[in-house]
């Protein structure tokens, strides 16, 4: 099977001072393809995927999106961003607004599209999510997971062809974790392009096409999730699996 | 004291109006809204600049708001009273000296509250408005300003008041507003100042106190529906 390939790092370096946290990261994302990204805390993965949709900017390399150059100088990163979704930890959503008008926010008033058209769009999402019946609440109603579930269907309104998700669940209550990690898992098997950057093992193991782990910067190791967890030859994952497993 | 409030409540309350100029409370009211309507927009402007990535954008902003934060609001009017018509070549009413005055006055305050608020919005909210490809201009008035506009309701509440009690200050350019009535008044009757000026408080204070209690009703009932209490 030939897939066009979506997300391309080559060799792409980036500092904060005299810190490196990317290494001459080099890796390719396909159509289609579900990537979790795993490593020790401080190991650069949330950097790599807040690199991809430029909310950090990279010291050397390239990385495209799509065929575009995201952070050339003159690339549109308003317009390039409606192209990658991008959900975050704390998932920040925006407390003055509903959940309908959290998620109707960029079609109408970045895309202009109508409110008509928005909406049934965005109840759609919601109910893809399981919370069809919030949409008129307000964000300080619902619990973190439901907050979270909304942040993804904001990230889908746009309807861009990858989503990012940056340690998605790990700002949640455990009781928590197993709604939104459903809810990536029916995205994945959806046909959905996802970079995840998670410590749901679970997760990478039913619905990850790859594992990659990092450390210190650099993607260590770049594999399938089968032989990530059941054949790991590299010292560092094994330590880092059976820290997550809790093995001491 | 209520004699005085019968034969002179509508000298409080509007001046010589209609025999002579509007006065009075209607006054001191039209001023404070109009200075409060036109500083607010450029308290907005000052407090963008003040956090504008803009390095030249940000000293010269907070040039300004220093500059006019250390000038005593008396000083200010006198500087308008004469300053304005030179530069514009057209009489200025003593009105519009006051109205400008205190624009540019709680203009360089209210920008510091305003600045405030915005910093206490968490990067966060700047951060997802962007992933969604929103501008800068569309995430300030979308996401960032709306929060921190409401965050800082209380002080903002705080600037309003102060505009209302300040143009009292119009009294020293002769423009008619309730501090002006009351001298009036007291003119007239030429014994009872005590109670006159007695009565001036007791309105400044009752118009102060249902502004702050209005506002913070307001954000109690905006922050119950958002889920914020």
């Amino acid at each position: 099977m030939t897939q066009s390939v979506i997300v391309r790092f080559d060799k792409v370096n980036k500092w904060y001072g005299q810190h490196q946290v990317l290494h001459d990261v080099s890796l390719e994302v396909k159509k289609g393809e579900v990537v979790v990204v795993c490593g020790p805390s401080g190991s650069g993965k949330s950097t790599l995927i807040r690199t991809i949709n430029a909310l950090e900017p990279i010291g050397n390399g390239s990385l495209t999106l799509d065929g575009i150059a995201v952070h050339a100088k003159g690339t549109d990163l308003n317009k390039l961003r409606q192209s990658v979704g991008f959900v975050f930890q704390q998932f920040n959503l925006f407390p003055h607004m509903s959940v309908l008008d959290n998620v109707t926010f960029a079609p109408i008033r970045i895309q202009k599209r109508s409110r008509a058209e928005a909406e049934t769009l965005a109840r759609d999402l919601l109910a893809r999510v399981g919370l069809a019946e919030k949409a008129g609440s307000f964000p300080g109603f619902l619990s973190g997971g439901q907050q979270q579930r909304v942040a993804i269907a904001r990230a889908l309104a746009l309807q861009p062809p990858v989503i990012l998700f940056d340690e998605p669940t790990s700002a949640l209550d455990p009781e928590m974790v197993g709604e939104v990690l459903q809810v990536m898992k029916a995205l994945a098997r959806d046909g959905m392009t996802m970079i995840c950057v998670t410590h749901e093992m679970g997760f990478a193991r039913e619905v990850g096409d790859r594992v990659i782990f990092m450390d210190q910067g650099r993607v260590v190791v770049d594999t399938t999730p089968d032989l990530f967890f059941d054949a790991p030859d590299h010292p560092r994952v094994k330590r880092f699996l059976s820290d997550v497993r809790g093995e001491h | 004291m209520l004699e005085i409030i019968q034969d002179y409540w509508l000298t409080f309350l509007i001046g010589q109006y209609p025999n002579g100029p509007l006065g009075g409370l209607a006054m001191t009211i039209i001023v404070a809204v109009l200075s409060i309507l036109m500083s607010f927009p450029i308290a907005v402007a000052f407090a963008m600049a003040r956090l504008s990535a803009f390095g030249w954008l940000r000293a010269a902003s907070a040039g300004l708001v220093n500059l006019v934060r250390g000038i005593p609001l008396l000083m200010l009017i006198f500087w308008c009273y004469f300053v304005i018509p030179i530069m514009t070549g057209y009489a200025v009413s003593g009105f519009w000296t006051l109205v400008c005055a205190l624009t540019i006055y709680e203009a360089a305050y209210l920008s510091e509250v305003i600045r405030a608020g915005m910093a206490s919005v968490p990067k966060g909210q700047t951060e997802a408005a962007r992933s969604l490809g929103g501008g800068y201009f569309l995430t300030m008035r979308g996401v960032i300003l709306p929060q921190a506009l409401f965050n800082v309701l209380p002080g903002i509440t705080s600037q309003f008041i102060s505009t209302i009690k300040e143009t009292s200050l119009g009294y020293v350019i002769a423009v008619n507003e309730l501090t002006f009535a009351a001298n009036q008044v007291n003119n007239l009757l030429l014994t009872q100042p005590l109670q006159v000026f007695t009565i001036l408080a007791a309105i400044y204070f009752i118009l102060c106190f249902v502004l702050s209690r209005g506002l913070s009703r307001l954000e109690t009932s905006i922050r119950r529906k958002r889920g914020l209490l």
